[in-house]
């Protein structure tokens, strides 16, 4: 239960400061904003990579193997698309 | 080094979430958002090469092929992709973050198993919400994709009773869920509750029609953060719960954004209801013998007295890809000392900021382009307002017919400028399905045909003169 609390604690503070950071991201940038969303939801990278390397059955290899190809897609993908529209943005001046 | 991952590797998240929230904030501005990006790519790579650290890994080879098997992919995606397919791309890319969260959960859920352990209640229940909303949102997305990408029809698919499937298939898999909490010593509810999440994913966003796009892509954002912050509840893992948690506010408050920009609530949306459709004049009603249509030269003529022009595109503007066409009449017509600035409603794209991207694309300024508030109180002392390939952002009906779907919708206020000018195909109604009393309107001329062609004519006739 204090487990619980403390990862409660850290997800609810945590969704505050996106609702301050991310109410000041202008409206011309709210496609790279969520093609940044993207990336960041690919943090799961941390754990399909841990559930990928433990080797605890052929199974859980072969799920984690998905899970780390998904998620680096997505990280990969996000941020290197993000950066792509964002250079349009800047050429400009 | 192992003695010291224990403590390496939570610092690392911690400097990633640092890095995430840093990046962000430098996307407040155009001229420091490449910044913000990169502080966020460097946040990721710190925790990725960190986790890398960690004891339980015992062998590289899955780890190293998944990585460059999806490095590969995801560049290449985000390399070739066309701007005006950056909905499907996000559509794909959040699906594929609420697998990835499912798998890893079910991963943790058959590990603890082989070991023996029971999972603390925390556990199962993050096991739980992560199985459902990660399900949800990879088959979710995958049917978004799927209509963005013209493989699935883009109207309202309707079946009998599907709000009662839906909420049939909601308690099924809430009910197993409940189950597996009660009973952890029972296998294979995990995959139960996915394959059942799956389903009502798959039922959830079939019904949607294509001008909800925006909101339902926003929705499953979010979704793809929420089910990232659950798996990190699995994992008791503060990376995971922050960084999803961070995607989780993003995507509210952008489905908010779009809700309030088609006057609809998401409850309207998720269950495929609009607006009340009677009293509704016919579209002849409307237009006979009220429409002007007019011809490229003239309308050269007509931009040539004003001293300030609006410039509305619509996604037809992008279909018919007029964006360059459009950037060089704008150039054209600043050049002779016309204030040109463009108008962008919130859902002219087909998600949100798409528009803008769409025209950053093609050079144009950003700070040309201003938002629906911003620009709305300018319309009056705009000489013209040329409004391409759009419809339904521009329909006055919104503001006076309280019986139609769009009823009390904001929209760009063209029909207050001196003059309206139309590019667009035919007089055929947009998404709401019903005709624009703007295009019968006294001060108001239509040019019939394809955007791009009518903008080049429109920009050779202003350089003959």
């Amino acid at each position: 239960m204090a487990d619980f609390l403390q990862s409660l604690t850290v997800f609810v503070l945590a969704l505050f400061v996106g609702i301050e950071v991310i109410t000041k991201v202008p409206t011309t940038l709210h496609t790279p904003l969520m093609s940044g969303a993207n990336a960041i939801s690919g943090i799961t990278l941390i754990g399909a990579v841990i559930a990928a390397g433990a080797q605890h059955s052929a199974l859980t290899q072969a799920l984690g193997l998905v899970a780390v190809i998904f998620a680096t897609i997505n990280v990969v993908g996000g941020f290197l698309v993000t950066h792509r529209m964002l250079e349009m943005f800047r050429k400009d001046r | 080094m192992s003695g010291l991952a224990p403590v390496l590797i939570p610092l690392s998240y911690l400097t990633a979430s640092a890095l995430f929230i840093l990046g962000w904030r430098d996307l407040a501005h155009p001229r420091t958002a490449v910044r913000g990006n990169t502080l966020g790519t460097a946040g990721m790579a710190v925790a990725v090469a960190a986790t890398l650290l960690d004891r339980r890994i015992l062998g590289y080879e899955m780890i190293a092929a998944g990585l460059v098997a999806g490095s590969v992919a995801g560049a290449l995606l985000a390399q070739t992709i066309r701007m005006t397919a950056m909905p499907q791309m996000v559509a794909l890319l959040n699906g594929f973050g609420g697998g990835a969260s499912v798998l890893v959960a079910w991963t943790a859920d058959i590990e603890a198993r082989l070991a023996g352990w029971t999972p603390s209640g925390t556990v199962l229940v993050a096991s739980v919400a992560s199985g459902f909303i990660g399900s949800v949102t990879f088959w979710g997305s995958l049917v978004a994709f799927g209509k963005l990408q013209g493989l699935i029809s883009e109207r309202q698919i309707r079946f009998r009773g599907h709000q009662v499937w839906n909420a049939a298939l909601a308690a099924v898999a809430l009910g197993l869920g409940a189950w597996s909490v009660a009973e952890p010593a029972i296998g294979l509810l995990f995959p139960a509750i996915v394959a059942v999440s799956g389903v009502l994913g798959v039922f959830l966003v079939l019904p949607i029609g294509g001008a909800d796009m925006p909101v339902v892509i926003a929705l499953l954002n979010s979704y793809s953060g929420l089910a990232a912050a659950a798996t990190g509840f699995v994992l008791d893992n503060n990376g995971l719960i922050i960084a999803g948690s961070l995607v989780g506010a993003s995507g509210v408050i952008l489905t908010r954004i779009m809700c309030r920009a088609m006057n609809r609530s998401l409850a309207s949306v998720a269950f495929g209801v609009l607006g009340p459709a009677e009293g509704q004049r016919a579209a002849a009603d409307v237009y006979e013998g009220r429409v002007k249509a007019t011809s490229a030269e003239e309308v050269a003529m007509l931009l040539e007295g004003p001293r300030r022009v609006v410039i509305v595109p619509g996604y037809g503007m992008a279909v018919s890809q007029a964006q360059h066409a459009v950037r060089d009449l704008a150039n054209l017509l600043a050049q002779r000392g016309t204030e040109v600035e463009f108008g962008i409603h919130p859902v002219a794209g087909r998600m949100p900021g798409h528009m803008n991207v769409l025209l950053a694309e093609a050079n144009i300024p950003y700070e040309k382009l201003k938002e629906m508030d911003e620009v709305n109180p300018t319309f009056a002392q705009t000489g013209v307002a040329l409004v391409i390939g759009a419809n339904d952002v521009v329909n006055p009906m919104a503001r006076t017919g309280a019986h139609c779907p769009i009823a009390g919708r904001p929209i760009l206020d063209v029909d207050r400028a001196r003059t309206v000018v139309v590019i667009k195909r035919s007089l055929a109604p947009g998404f709401a399905g019903i005709p624009n009393p703007l295009f019968a309107a006294d001060n108001a001329l239509m040019v019939f045909g394809d955007g791009r062609q009518a903008v080049l004519e429109i920009v050779a006739a202003l350089k003959e003169e």
